[in-house]
């Protein structure tokens, strides 16, 4: 779980700009992370590459929090 | 001025498309040139890219096919490593009177020419997003800006492809990612040596530089939007026409 959460906190800080502290299970993209849509769409990109798995449009959409985001890839592993 | 520059020119075994790959591999591109029918078309437009000194290979796929797409964008990035440059140009025509046009021939046209220009883009746009850095060149026509009587498919599709320029080119801009089309007039290819001589002079007519124009041409503008020269320019329309509608 924790290496998970390293990882794709890694990609969003990398991504987004933000401070690794904002980073929380919590934090909504959009919200609070400052994301646009075009920017979502991106993380899920490299998301796939990091994890190598691929996430259907219908998923991606569902997909608002860091914490989102770590569930998912936890239920696909 | 496209040198080491990673090529996909679709519908480029004939025409347009092929006068597009040559005068890109001329100009140091590499080049994708993609068939869905004329194997042998393609074949030769390879062999002279490669015989001049230039890299290139021929590449099946149905554009109106989403997993042909794929699979072609997929087999190219893997081949040159990046894809800097989507030229659509695939296009096909099913002419006749709205009242006559069966509808199988509108969505026939509509499938390869407007839905054919959504899937590419759609597939190419993930490797330019990572890249920061690409250049779509959507082939529309004049008459997707005019009109023409008899083409009704043929002009709702590249009107289309004028509006989908318009979209991408706002939806990518702030990835590097620049979305241009060019609108031929009256080129003189296949389709128009058909032509009775008749309605070729009553068409010169409409043309202030009172020439046809030819597939060299367009592939010059088609360099120029793919070049670095144009980085300041996307979301354009550029009449290369002869002056015919303005």
């Amino acid at each position: 779980m924790a290496d998970v959460l390293d990882r794709v906190s890694k990609i969003v800080v990398d991504r987004l700009g933000v401070d690794a502290s904002e980073v929380k299970p919590e934090a909504s993209f959009k919200e609070d992370l400052g994301a646009d849509s075009l920017d979502v769409v991106e993380l899920v990109m490299e998301l796939e590459d990091e994890f190598e798995l691929e996430i259907s449009d219908e998923d991606a959409e569902k997909i608002a929090t860091v914490g989102d985001v770590v569930n998912y890839i936890n239920s696909k592993q | 001025m496209l040198n080491e520059k990673s090529v996909l020119v679709t519908g480029a075994s004939r025409g347009i498309g092929r006068a597009i790959a040559l005068y890109f591999a001329r100009n140091g591109a590499k080049v994708a040139v993609n068939y869905s029918g004329s194997e042998a078309k393609a074949n030769e437009v390879v062999n002279e890219i490669k015989e001049n000194g230039g890299t290139a290979f021929a590449i099946k796929a149905d554009i109106s096919s989403s997993e042909d797409v794929t699979n072609m964008v997929k087999t190219v990035v893997e081949e040159f490593g990046s894809l800097d440059v989507l030229v659509n140009n695939a296009g096909i025509t099913r002419d006749n009177l709205l009242m006559r046009m069966k509808e199988e021939d509108w969505d026939a046209v509509i499938n390869t020419n407007l839905k054919g220009v959504f899937l590419t883009t759609k597939a190419v746009t993930r490797q330019m997003m990572k890249q920061r850095k690409g250049r779509i060149i959507n082939i529309a026509s004049i008459v997707g800006v005019s009109g023409n009587a008899g083409q009704a498919n043929y002009v709702a599709a590249k009107a289309g492809v004028i509006g989908l320029t318009k979209t991408a080119a706002k939806e990518l801009s702030s990835r590097g990612i620049t979305v241009n089309a060019i609108a031929p007039g009256f080129i003189e290819t296949d389709m128009t040596g058909k032509l009775e001589e008749g309605i070729k002079s009553e068409m010169l007519r409409s043309i202030p530089l009172a020439r046809f124009g030819q597939p060299d041409d367009i592939a010059s503008a088609a360099a120029f939007l793919a070049s670095d020269a144009s980085s300041y320019i996307t979301g354009q329309t550029l009449h290369v026409d002869g002056g015919m509608v303005m």
